[in-house]
């Protein structure tokens, strides 16, 4: 209870309350992302599930009655009679889970480069930055394809549908480590010449329980903000390789594999199919990156008046 | 005297780029050819490039009917039933300068008997090529045959000088992964000459000014740029921008769109090709799948059960948007040999299926990989995606593999895959090219694209004899007795027949080929 009071009566809170584009954007985003983890009690149907689907009801309109089967869907259906509704929510799973996980991924590795290179200093230090600088002159993009295509070379055929979501989120991650690496460093190297750290080198500690014990809490507050507008970033990062058709595979589809199968039918006016999985991307990076937005200036000392 | 010749060099030049700019065609379809070596894939799209710079002896032309190429007339020997002989027209010559003789047939058709020749199922019959001086060349075969130039209206020549200068005597062994000279570059005879390629992104091909046919053919056409465009909606907004001229593929669902534009149409044909599945019966345990020590696929009731599953209606409907002939058997109605009887499309009965399922042991189903080409057929991948909810309602569950053609088929060809899809088209019009590739045993002379596994030496005795049986009824029965065995054994699994949607600007004149094979020398520009 006192927990959440000091969470209440924090600066924090206080920012959140008072910014009406944060509590918007945090309410889309917690309703995407709830309905999303809910996907199976929330979707009409399980588009996953390849035995439950008609292909009869394939380019239904939204909301009006299909010619074959009667049937009626929200969003209309999909080429393969594919309820749209249902599988942004399972789609809109995979591209949050790829796109948490690649965060997850990219922040392990950005923290442990950036704190080594921060404390070692010296030739560490020049080793892990100039590896750094060269993959930033790098679009990510690229990198991520990069990473990709050689995962796909070196995984047997029979076994790459299976691994496709971990070596989407290991190339997505691999490209983005960067910006925590450069972030952590910066923080930690002005942590490391305060007394606190001096006083645990006296006491005699180690270097590694200085580092992810004294350290590391005192710089994760970057960290959260650039995690929250990585995650929108590794999203968009996932939708464009899965638009490119080197993503997620077509039967377990991701946003950006259903905007690439939609792109298809744009000609033909089965506008849904592309229109509602493209509006749901847009809505829930915008959300997400508006939160991460915030989150910057709220946690800017410097900013604070 | 000097700068008036550079004057006229300089309005030659301009006046020759002019008119080449009037007349270029842009071209576009889904794939590529998959190699310039024309003897190393039989595959449509491969043979519809080659065709513009290679010649066979005897062609088809864009109606079916034969025409002389390099050969200008043909016909068995009075004297021998068991040879052919073909005179070759004279005063031909390769794009390098060089005659083409009756030494280049004989090494064009060896080359293509060899061993990593795709041809080579196609020239079984042959025994023996040999010259009769410059322009004559004799075929001999191993009994009578009374369709070999049917066999070779694909089989382009070479130059027999250009392939020794540039070790390119073999045929490029594509599934090895090798890259040979020829399959870089070209020295045809035909009527159009290749001046730049990058596989997959452009090729450019210009007009034979010294082509024997020069004056024959309207060769409306001057310069011919090729670009492979895999996604639908970027070939289609190609074509309706103005981008392309001709694109052999419109997309179903943007038929209507491209028909209604102005400055467009489209023109229609059933296709000489048909769409089915295959399935891995021979191997004793499947590599992709979830049953160990066994393979479901041997059984026939399985198959069946897969066969009963498949919801062909649906698929010409909603996937193909009446764009297809839901088909029974894997030949095209052009084909000699086909009848309407098994050509009947099977009806969908899930509930039959599941008990065939059930009595072959899979009541709990198992789970298998499908392995899927995208961008070969019409709407392939959307075929495959309906397959997997079609099998799903009997229990097998299926993993969809779609890859680019390139990787796609050496998978079948190598015995790679247990469960793919494949077309196939009859450019010789008659059965035993299907049975010849697709149902006799894998040998080395013999079905390479069989990637069933099936083996039945009673079937392949019959095949074999095809070729040099002379009763054309006894050898009808021996073709509809093996479909008849073909169908019992649900060797494959037949979707439907292929409708041919070509689109062009209005100033483009062609008639569809039934083969999908444009010959760009009997275009029209108006």
């Amino acid at each position: 209870m006192d927990r959440i009071k000091r969470a209440l009566d924090s600066d924090l809170f206080y920012s959140y309350k008072s910014s009406p584009l944060a509590l918007v954007s945090s309410i889309v985003a917690a309703i995407l992302i709830f309905s999303a983890v809910f996907a199976p009690l929330v979707a009409p149907h399980n588009p996953f599930d390849p035995g439950s689907l008609n292909l009869m009801n394939g380019f239904s309109e939204p909301m009006v009655p299909n010619a074959f089967t009667g049937d009626t869907f929200m969003l209309g259906t999909d080429d393969q009679g594919r309820d749209v509704f249902s599988t942004i929510l399972y789609g809109m799973r995979i591209s949050l889970f790829v796109g948490f996980a690649a965060v997850v991924f990219a922040m392990t590795i950005g923290i442990v480069l950036g704190l080594t290179a921060a404390y070692a200093g010296g030739r560490i230090d020049s080793f892990i930055m100039r590896i750094a600088d060269v993959q930033l002159t790098f679009p990510s993009i690229l990198v991520a394809m990069l990473v990709f295509g050689i995962a796909k070379g070196i995984t047997p055929v029979h076994l790459r549908d299976q691994v496709a979501i971990w070596v989407l989120i290991i190339s997505i991650g691999l490209s983005d480590w960067v910006q925590f690496a450069r972030v952590v460093r910066g923080a930690a190297l002005v942590e490391k010449s305060k007394e606190y750290v001096e006083a645990a080198i006296l006491i005699g500690r180690g270097p590694a329980g200085i580092v992810f014990r004294h350290i590391l809490p005192n710089v994760l507050s970057p960290v959260l903000v650039i995690a929250t507008i990585s995650l929108a970033l590794a999203i968009i990062s996932e939708a464009t390789l899965s638009f490119l058709g080197v993503g997620a595979p077509p039967t377990s589809p991701s946003l950006g594999t259903l905007i690439r199968v939609g792109q298809g039918f744009l000609f033909s006016g089965e506008w849904w199919i592309l229109f509602f999985p493209a509006m749901t991307l847009l809505l829930l990076a915008l959300s997400v990156n508006l939160l991460g937005d915030w989150l910057r200036d709220a946690l800017n000392p410097k900013l604070d008046d | 005297m000097r700068t008036n010749l550079m004057v006229s060099v300089t309005v030659a030049l301009l006046a020759s780029t002019s008119f080449a700019a009037a007349n270029t065609l842009h071209w576009a379809r889904a794939g590529d050819s998959l190699t310039l070596d024309p003897h190393a894939q039989n595959e449509g799209p491969t043979h519809a490039l080659a065709q513009q710079i290679y010649e066979p002896l005897v062609l088809r032309d864009m109606t079916g009917a034969y025409e002389g190429a390099l050969a200008t007339d043909w016909g068995p020997s009075p004297d021998d039933p068991n040879v052919w002989i073909f005179n070759l027209r004279e005063g031909v010559t390769f794009h390098d300068g060089a005659d083409f003789t009756s030494e280049d047939v004989v090494f064009s058709i060896t080359r293509a008997q060899s061993e990593d020749s795709d041809m080579k199922e196609l020239l079984n019959s042959i025994v023996e090529v040999r010259a009769d001086g410059d322009y004559t060349v004799e075929f001999v075969t191993d009994g009578p045959n009374p369709i070999l130039p049917a066999n070779l209206t694909n089989l382009f020549m070479m130059d027999r000088g250009w392939a020794e200068a540039n070790d390119s005597v073999d045929v490029q062994d594509i599934e090895g992964g090798e890259v040979t000279f020829a399959s870089l570059n070209t020295n045809g005879t035909g009527p159009y000459i290749l001046v730049s390629r990058e596989p997959d992104v452009r090729t450019v091909l210009t007009l034979n000014e010294d082509y024997w046919g020069i004056d024959m053919f309207p060769l409306d056409v001057t310069e011919i740029i090729y670009t492979p465009i895999q996604n639908a909606a970027t070939r289609v907004a190609a074509l309706l921008s103005g981008e392309v001229d001709f694109i052999q593929d419109v997309p179903v669902q943007d038929l209507d769109r491209v028909a209604s534009t102005d400055g467009l149409e489209v023109i229609t044909a059933p296709q000489n090709r048909v769409i089915f599945f295959g399935m891995n019966q021979g191997a004793a345990d499947l590599e992709a799948d979830d049953v160990d020590g066994a393979n479901p696929l041997a059984d026939l009731r399985v198959r069946q059960a897969m066969n009963l599953a498949i919801n062909r209606d649906a698929i010409q409907q909603i996937v193909m948007r009446d764009q297809s002939e839901p088909a029974g058997m894997i030949a095209p109605p052009f084909v000699n040999g086909w009848t309407a009887e098994l050509d009947a499309a099977v009806s969908t009965d899930i509930a039959a299926a599941n008990a065939l399922m059930e009595e072959a042991g899979y009541g709990d189903g198992f789970s298998i990989r499908l392995d899927c080409p995208n961008d070969r057929y019409i709407n392939d991948e959307a075929i495959c995606q309906a397959a997997v909810g079609m099998m799903a309602q009997i229990g097998i569950d299926v993993n969809l593999a779609a890859r680019p053609k390139a990787q796609h088929f050496p998978l079948i060809t190598n015995d790679e895959t247990d469960f793919y899809m494949l077309g196939w088209g009859v450019p010789t019009y008659d059965s035993e090219y299907i049975f010849n590739f697709l149902v006799h045993t894998r040998t080395e002379n013999r079905g390479s694209w069989n990637g069933t596994g099936y083996t039945n030496e009673d079937i392949d005795a019959m095949i074999v004899s095809l070729s040099s049986e002379t009763d054309l009824d006894v050898r009808n029965a021996t073709i509809a007795s093996i479909w008849e065995e073909v169908q019992a054994e649900t060797l494959y699994l037949p979707v439907h027949h292929q409708v041919l949607n070509w689109g062009m600007a209005d100033h483009v004149e062609t008639i569809v080929d039934p083969e999908d094979q444009p010959r760009f020398k009997y275009f029209v520009l108006n």
